[in-house]
């Protein structure tokens, strides 16, 4: 078996970490992976914006890049919902329908792929810290996926994990949105940090990188001892990778 | 027309700074969110239910002109009188005729959004009609001039502090902050004007087509009042509020006031369905229900946004709305407002005037879980942002932005490049150290920039092959 990587803006920019711990946990699992070239940005961010026109050419070549590859996986709901739900949207040329309609069910999140696809559970890695679990709006509520990554935390050796209060409430990331309504955006983040603190955890794991990174930016502004951690390094770290 | 855009910006990042608005917004949705999953978690089949909702709702929708017809000819051979008004100065024209006509002095209005949306209060007021609002939490709103900030709990931004203050400034009567005495002396007023008045105006929550009824949902038994002791009865309806049978009302009976307040069931369901035949008999003598469009038939050309007319006005996706707990109703500058607002306002008023609207939405998609008729409220914002986009509303800056985003993300080589230069200014900043962006990091800071990033890093790590 072999894994396409898609890498989020977010990850080649400023945590290259997280994807190359999905890299080294894939290669645990026995299975090849590929970084397929040229890749830049699913348009995600403009898409959000409004800008259907400007991201159509960025989904075009997103598909011709991806089309022929088993299983492309990344390391964050949001992207992934992007192509699967929301290049539908947008006007691509004809002959790339049938490529996307079948890469629609090749893309997959990564907690997603390793429970749904490689049926794995439990990578026998042990973390002896008390963790707490944000729900990141597209993943939960856009993909449906909210068991997955708790199965993989539970199946951890020695882990403390705890549900905070409100658990899928929005950090207020929401893209461009942290710009242009930067006062609620601000006002929103502080709210899921103080469900974070009050649930007593040392880390606040996540599976999405762009929540992960407002959340801790307040953290940190903040000097709070909370630690994100996302939940492909949360692995990793869990089996010394 | 000249179409000044909403002052929405301003409007939100004041809201946002007021501390004592946040506690009661958030106290106030919190508890009917709790309620509202108290009832649901006993209903199996809820996620049926509202996608049941949506279902009657699209198949009329898609034959709204049907039945219309229908309820027309129903209503009139009950004895309602139809009027069809195609935007807000017709109905207030129709209703302040109405009134010239009966000789009306004073008339009781029962909480209705939709003339909250045709302005008729100001209307009637500059007409030396009195007009009073009977719900009491509109009643509220009403006396401190104000408009509701919430589509079911229109006194939801104040405190009990605050209504004690405003009824002895404006009643002379004591200060009490005691809920039960403030609503004692609401109600002695109240009882008052639904004696005296001449008119009574509600809104409609259902026009039912096979029966000419209409159908009003509450809790406060004002609604009977104004649409049983005036001798007028006015009703204003948006036309997407028909229903096609008594046989669909049920569904909805059921997910209205779940969705709305978390009750199980309304405490009140009226029924008007004719007025009083002879003088021995009940009720108003006339009744007349005004058929409003006002940019409804325009929704309703374009399928990509026709879902917002399932809306029965619930009011769940505001208390669910992240944004809306945080600024509440008021900032959104116009009488809808919270997800079905944002999508309400650029339609209704025009993208012009709406222009700012769909931006108060971080895209959480937790609207569309709650929505009594399953609107794809998210995909609908979208949707509207990109026809801002088009049109030429949005921010200029903004489209160069995006727009050079675009043109490097197309061209990888290009992209590389751009992005090492700020990886080669990051060395200029201390260890761990992000960039400030304007506005981003006042409160929150950005992480740095990775040295290599993930690309050169994957390579060096399979020695620069792409398989590994």
């Amino acid at each position: 078996m072999k894994v396409a990587l898609f890498v989020p803006c977010l990850n080649e920019h400023f945590y290259p970490q997280t994807a190359l711990s999905m890299v080294r946990i894939f290669k645990k699992l026995g299975i090849d992976v590929e970084y397929v070239e040229n890749q830049t940005c699913c348009g995600q961010p403009g898409f959000n914006t409004g800008y259907f026109k400007e991201v159509i050419p960025l989904a075009e070549r997103f598909i011709e890049l991806f089309q022929d590859k088993q299983y492309v996986v990344a390391p964050s709901g949001s992207c992934v919902f992007m192509v699967r739900r929301h290049y539908e949207k947008l006007d691509i040329a004809k002959n790339l329908k049938e490529a996307y309609e079948q890469l629609k069910n090749r893309i997959y999140e990564f907690t997603e792929f390793l429970i749904d696809v490689l049926k794995v559970t439990d990578l026998g890695g042990t973390f002896a810290h008390k963790v707490t679990y944000h729900d990141s709006c597209h993943l939960a509520r856009g993909l449906g996926i909210r068991e997955q990554p708790r199965k993989l935390i539970r199946a951890i050796k020695n882990i403390d994990f705890v549900e905070m209060e409100n658990s899928d409430a929005c950090c207020g990331f929401g893209g461009t949105f942290s710009y242009k309504c930067r006062d609620i955006s601000i006002e929103m983040v502080k709210r899921k940090c103080e469900y974070i603190e009050k649930s007593g955890a040392e880390y606040c794991v996540g599976a999405d990188p762009s929540c992960l990174m407002n959340i801790s930016g307040y953290l940190k502004k903040n000097k709070k001892e909370i630690r994100t951690i996302h939940i492909a390094d949360l692995l990793a770290e869990s089996l010394n990778l | 027309m000249k179409a000044t855009p909403l002052k929405t910006k301003k409007y939100a990042k004041k809201a946002v700074k007021d501390q004592e608005l946040k506690k009661a917004l958030l106290s106030a949705t919190a508890s009917t969110v709790e309620s509202r999953q108290k009832i649901i978690n006993e209903i199996p089949y809820w996620e049926q239910l509202r996608q049941k909702a949506h279902d009657i709702k699209k198949q009329t929708i898609e034959n709204l002109d049907k039945y219309l017809e229908q309820f027309e000819s129903n209503c009139s051979k009950n004895g309602i009188q139809i009027h069809w008004a195609q935007n807000s100065e017709d109905a207030q024209n129709i209703i302040l005729r109405l009134a010239e006509e009966n000789n009306v002095r004073t008339v009781v209005k029962s909480k209705s959004l939709t003339t909250e949306e045709i302005g008729l209060n100001k209307a009637l007021l500059d007409n030396n009609i009195q007009t009073f609002e009977t719900d009491l939490g509109e009643f509220i709103v009403q006396l401190m001039g104000q408009i509701p900030s919430h589509l079911i709990i229109p006194a939801l931004h104040l405190t009990r502090k605050d209504i004690g203050k405003l009824f002895s400034e404006k009643f002379g009567c004591e200060y009490t902050e005691e809920p039960t005495e403030l609503l004692d002396i609401a109600r002695t007023k109240l009882r008052e004007l639904f004696l005296t008045a001449d008119m009574g105006i509600s809104g409609a929550n259902f026009g039912i087509a096979d029966t000419g009824c209409i159908c009003i949902l509450e809790n406060e038994a004002n609604a009977h009042f104004v649409t049983s002791l005036p001798r007028i009865h006015v009703a204003v309806m948006g036309i997407e509020k028909i229903i096609p049978s008594l046989d669909t009302l049920p569904y909805f009976l059921k997910l209205l006031p779940t969705n709305a307040t978390g009750q199980k069931i309304s405490t009140y369901v009226n029924f008007i369905g004719e007025p009083s035949k002879d003088k021995l008999s009940e009720g108003p003598e006339q009744i007349h229900i005004v058929l409003l469009d006002n940019g409804r038939s325009r929704i309703l050309q374009e399928p990509s946004l026709r879902q917002t007319l399932f809306c029965i006005r619930c009011g769940a996706c505001l208390n669910s709305c992240p944004v809306y707990q945080q600024i509440g109703g008021h900032a959104y500058g116009w009488v809808y407002m919270g997800p079905i607002g944002i999508n309400l306002i650029p339609l209704y008023l025009g993208l012009s005037v709406g222009r700012y609207s769909p931006s108060l939405c971080s895209l959480c998609r937790a609207c569309q879980e709650v929505c009594s008729t399953n609107i794809d409220l998210t995909e609908n914002v979208l949707e509207l942002r990109n026809r801002i986009v088009r049109t030429g509303y949005n921010n200029k800056f903004e489209q160069l932005g995006l727009s050079l985003w675009a043109f490097f993300a197309r061209h990888p080589l290009l992209y590389r490049i751009s992005s090492s230069m700020p990886r080669i200014l990051q060395r200029l900043l201390p260890k761990g150290m992000g960039f400030p962006a304007p506005g981003y990091t006042r409160k929150r800071s950005l992480p740095p920039f990775d040295k290599k990033g993930f690309r050169k890093r994957f390579y060096k790590l399979t020695n620069n092959k792409r398989e590994y």
